[in-house]
């Protein structure tokens, strides 16, 4: 079977997640991928490394712009080829996915966390408290995968064989332009690619706060991501948001601080492998999907956890 | 100007999924998805006092008229309800092409949509219609402007924000931060009565029977089970050594 994956790129890297759904599809079959942009030709190796055998490059600066129109139009003259198309979860790739299954009736799948060899997909669905198995009636079968669903493991692959795309705009396609852009880079390491994530919520009590987070991130060598609240408030950029409207993070260790679990959080932080969290609201829902959770005061126990942190690496 | 806004009428509560039909269980109490009031928000304010029309657009069982009428009491001039057995269990490609058709009689200058649907999840459906009624979209809105025939548009993205400027007629989906949606007056609930609300089925869209519903989707439910556990799970409470405790967890899991 032969699988198509988009790759999303920001400032000349490959975003992980892209990756992740790439490894995934070459551990099922044909795995091509295709790329987007301007000036981007130069990571069609990257994408060999992740199990690209072939990749499409569409490298024009009409496409440089992260725009979703283009991209479906690119993506419409090579999807038919394949059994199915994938996506990584984000606020582009969800519309370049949309917008492709209106261009070619094909059914498209969402918020998926896994993908079989006979193409069944798995969605929790209702909060996460069922396991839903869909599958598709046509092809190509296009796929929207939830962010982290797969870790982005270089599978050993050598260069691919790259081709160019052709790239012939609609015209609605073109209706659409960037006129400015205001990127909030965040000052410490990116929390999507941060292993460990200590991320902070309103029951840190005051924005002066936030450096306990900071400083036990710098021990335990990760980010600090914040709770939607707490960046409204004006406490943390919004760079470090976590959740619905913010960035979705799957590290291998979340502690989160004073935060209570509302759903618009929990569902950008779920697949963390595991989750540590500190709050003083025993209630909290938090409590009801992390692996550990004390119930006390963050600014007890978090500068005492800190210090013992630093004591073990040392 | 005249705008037109999708809105969807969803189950209340927890929600749960019929075992029989694997779909969602739409027989009980509903309400307007509270992300479309921000986009029914955003439209009133862009229509303000001047001149021109908000429409507001839904597909879905007769239950929904409810959500439709909560946007009119919010001040929306007109609802237009496409409610037929023939569009039931319609996925992304049959949902698209039916609201396109409803959209299309319309020929509003802007159509807007809320960020997210709160049952299914869902965050495409824009970008499908923009594409069958071949218009720019733009989606994640934080901040929304029209001048003569364009439209300007914050997007929040993962990165930070975008300022896009589209032509109209375009597709814009807001997101929840745009605008804090009002409440129905009174006045607002009592006037909605009289307010123009039409009823469509699928063949008055333009779109053939059997591409709506199951027979016009392309992606199908296949079973349900159990979600995957987490496992177990520990708490400490009124532990004075919590510091050493979460130490020794961190430890144990090779965390530190």
């Amino acid at each position: 079977m032969s699988i198509l994956v988009f790759l999303e790129h920001h400032d000349g890297e490959i975003q992980k997640g892209s990756l992740g759904v790439l490894a995934k599809a070459a551990s099922l079959g044909d795995a091509h991928a295709v790329i987007v942009g301007g000036g981007v030709g130069a990571l069609a190796a990257e994408a060999g490394k992740y199990g690209a055998v072939k990749v499409h490059v569409a490298d024009d600066a009409s496409l440089d712009p992260p725009l979703p129109q283009p991209r479906v139009d690119v993506l419409a003259k090579l999807a038919g080829d394949y059994d199915a198309v994938f996506f990584a979860n984000s606020v582009l790739a969800a519309d370049v996915a949309a917008g492709l299954a209106a261009r070619l009736d094909a059914g498209l799948n969402w918020d998926l966390v896994d993908v079989t060899g006979d193409f069944t997909g798995k969605r929790p669905a209702l909060q996460d408290s069922v396991l839903v198995d869909v599958g598709w009636k046509s092809t190509p079968r296009l796929a929207l995968f939830r962010a982290g669903s797969f870790d982005a493991a270089p599978t050993g692959g050598g260069e691919p064989e790259t081709t160019q795309a052709a790239v012939e705009l609609e015209e609605h396609s073109r209706a659409a332009k960037i006129v400015d852009q205001q990127l909030e880079e965040a000052s410490g390491p990116s929390i999507e690619d941060a292993d460990v994530i200590v991320a902070g919520g309103r029951g840190l009590g005051a924005p002066e706060n936030f450096t306990l987070a900071e400083e036990l991130a710098r021990a335990l060598g990760g980010a600090v991501g914040a709770t939607r609240a707490v960046v409204d408030a004006g406490w943390y950029p919004y760079s470090a948001q976590i959740g619905q409207t913010g960035k979705t993070v799957s590290p291998k260790l979340y502690v989160a601080l004073g935060i209570s679990g509302a759903i618009q959080h929990k569902v950008g932080m779920q697949s963390s492998n595991v989750i540590v969290a500190i709050n003083k609201d025993p209630n909290a829902p938090i409590f009801e999907f992390s692996d550990l959770g004390v119930v006390g005061d963050v600014h007890e126990v978090v500068p005492k956890l800190t210090e013992l942190v630093k004591q073990r690496k040392s | 100007m005249k705008i037109a806004v999708c809105v969807k009428h969803v189950p209340e509560g927890p929600g749960r999924i019929d075992p029989g039909s694997k779909r969602l269980d739409r027989t009980g109490e509903g309400a307007l998805n509270h992300f479309d009031a921000n986009a029914v928000e955003e439209a009133l304010r862009l229509k303000g006092d001047g001149e021109g029309e908000v429409v507001v657009v839904s597909l879905g069982p007769e239950k929904a008229a409810d959500s439709l009428r909560k946007a009119l009491a919010m001040g929306a001039d007109r609802a237009v309800l496409v409610s037929d057995e023939a569009a039931a269990g319609s996925d992304l490609v049959a949902t698209s092409k039916v609201l396109a058709g409803a959209l299309a009689r319309e020929n509003a200058d802007l159509v807007l949509f809320g960020q997210q649907a709160s049952d299914a999840d869902g965050a495409v459906l824009w970008a499908a219609v923009a594409e069958r009624l071949r218009r720019p979209v733009v989606s994640q809105a934080a901040e929304l402007t029209v001048s003569g025939d364009t439209v300007r548009v914050k997007r929040q993205t993962e990165y930070g924000y975008d300022v896009i400027e589209a032509s109209l007629p375009a597709v814009v989906a807001v997101s929840d931060a745009i605008n804090e949606p009002r409440y129905p007056s009174l006045k607002g609930i009592m006037g909605a009565k009289k307010k123009p609300f039409e009823t469509l089925t699928v063949s008055d869209t333009g779109v053939a029977a059997d591409e709506a519903g199951e027979a016009g989707s392309k992606t199908e439910v296949r079973a349900l089970g159990a979600p995957p556990s987490r496992g177990e799970s520990k708490k400490i409470e009124g532990d004075a050594n919590a510091a050493q405790a979460i130490v020794d967890f961190l430890a144990e899991k090779r965390l530190v």
